[in-house]
């Protein structure tokens, strides 16, 4: 392979990166917005969210992208590949993330959040400094193996034109005739951008350890 | 109406989809399953280092995005010499990523079957196979069910991606037909509804398997 071919997958791993990065910004707080609605039992909005999250999960991730992709135009938004890839991410990932929040917060310890209440704290004071810190702790390990799951799901953005990782190195194999040196290429920069993130997991655990002790499972 | 008109008359494409992803994924769990069991004895049982290899092996793979495997599949072979159509690639690739997910399931399993009942087993002189046999799997088959499933699942929505190497699998069909008809919303949402059905027969499996978990250990 070339170096303009490397350097062209290479641009491809800026654009995974950058979506991957958007799609995680945007999904976490909402599937733990989806979580505390579900949590909450608010009526009718928490059955539509049940919903939601059960036909996301059920539903193959590119399904889901062509689903975004050319369904919107017909309700009158114009939408770019870049747009409907981040939209159709944040989707899953907040689907995927909501059972993850909503599991820790119906495991939360009652006795803490009565002990809260007796205070007199408010219940966003409650959850701000008493439910959230403990929570996002305990569940770092999910919720990193998560955003890996988003990783591995992005090349499927590629169908609707995205030019991330996959599409760039199905473009150099196009134009060399030789499609398989580049998805090794392309396989080495995903597996190398997961292996990182998985060591930033541990990193961080270890921090979180040493300030306040073990982490719960 | 006009989305409903169009998926019904293509009905046999849809059929042909579903038909694919189901043999698909069949087809993938009756070479995984045992595949990943014995996975999963080498990992309990075999010497050091070839149980570091096979981990090694394992998380590397996981770390694999599923699409780039069915690529590195569909166009290696060829370099290999053999030429194997999409849907033998695609089975091939999907069954060599679930089998490294479903071997971490059981190993974890493995663990879990309480040591009292290796050790009785022991005591008896359970030959090693028996052991496995009689004691250790048939506890896993039913501890792990709902793990399993979840990955029955992972495996079906993969199996969406091989529509990319051009398997004509139920996002192919969606996609076809929308594409020939220019109406998005019905075909997708026929897709969506046929998976959303698969997913719910996985589910009912899994909670008949709890059952049974349920009347046996309480």
């Amino acid at each position: 392979m070339t170096w303009p071919a490397i350097r062209t997958i290479l641009d491809g791993a800026v654009v995974t990166a950058a979506l991957a990065a958007v799609s995680i910004l945007l999904s976490l707080p909402l599937g733990l917005l989806v979580a505390l609605l579900r949590w909450r039992r608010v009526p009718v909005v928490s059955g539509l969210l049940a919903t939601f999250v059960s036909v996301v999960r059920a539903t193959p991730f590119v399904t889901l992208v062509l689903f975004v992709y050319f369904i919107l135009p017909s309700a009158g938004l114009e939408l770019n590949p870049v747009p409907a890839a981040i939209l159709a991410l944040t989707l899953n990932t907040a689907a995927f993330s909501s059972e993850i929040w909503r599991s820790a917060l119906q495991t939360f310890p009652l006795d803490q959040r009565e002990a809260a209440m007796a205070f007199g704290m408010s219940e966003a004071g409650t959850f701000t400094r008493i439910v959230f810190p403990q929570i996002w702790r305990a569940n770092l390990g999910p919720l990193v193996s998560e955003v890996t799951i988003l990783l591995k799901c992005t090349p499927a953005v590629a169908v609707i034109g995205v030019v991330e990782i996959t599409r760039a190195a199905s473009r150099v194999g196009a134009e060399t005739y030789e499609p398989l040196p580049p998805f090794l290429v392309a396989t080495l920069i995903y597996t190398a951008l997961i292996a990182a993130i998985v060591r930033g997991q541990r990193v961080v655990e270890r921090r979180i350890a040493r300030r306040f002790g073990s982490v719960s499972p | 109406m006009n989305g409903l008109l169009v998926v019904w008359e293509s009905r046999d494409v849809f059929l042909l989809g579903a038909a694919n992803t189901v043999s698909l994924v069949l087809g993938c769990l009756l070479f995984s399953i045992p595949l990943g069991i014995l996975g999963a004895v080498v990992l309990m049982e075999a010497s050091a280092p070839l149980r570091r290899l096979l981990a090694e092996l394992i998380d590397l793979l996981r770390c694999v995005p599923f699409l780039l495997l069915a690529y590195v599949v569909y166009y290696g072979l060829p370099e290999l010499g053999l030429r194997l159509d999409s849907w033998w690639a695609g089975l091939l690739s999907l069954t060599i990523y679930t089998t490294a997910y479903l071997a971490e399931i059981f190993r974890s399993a493995f663990f879990a079957v309480a040591k009292d009942n290796i050790e009785a087993a022991h005591a008896f002189g359970l030959s090693r196979s028996l052991l496995y046999r009689r004691i250790i799997l048939p506890q896993v088959a039913i501890t792990a069910a709902p793990m399993i499933g979840n990955q029955v699942i992972t495996t079906i929505r993969d199996s969406a991606l091989l529509m990319i190497i051009t398997v004509q699998e139920l996002t192919f069909a969606a996609n076809f037909v929308s594409a020939n008809h220019f109406t998005p919303f019905a075909p997708f949402a026929a897709a969506v509804g046929l998976y959303l059905l698969m997913s719910f027969v996985v589910e009912e499996g899994v909670r008949r398997m709890e059952r049974v978990r349920k009347v046996r250990y309480g």
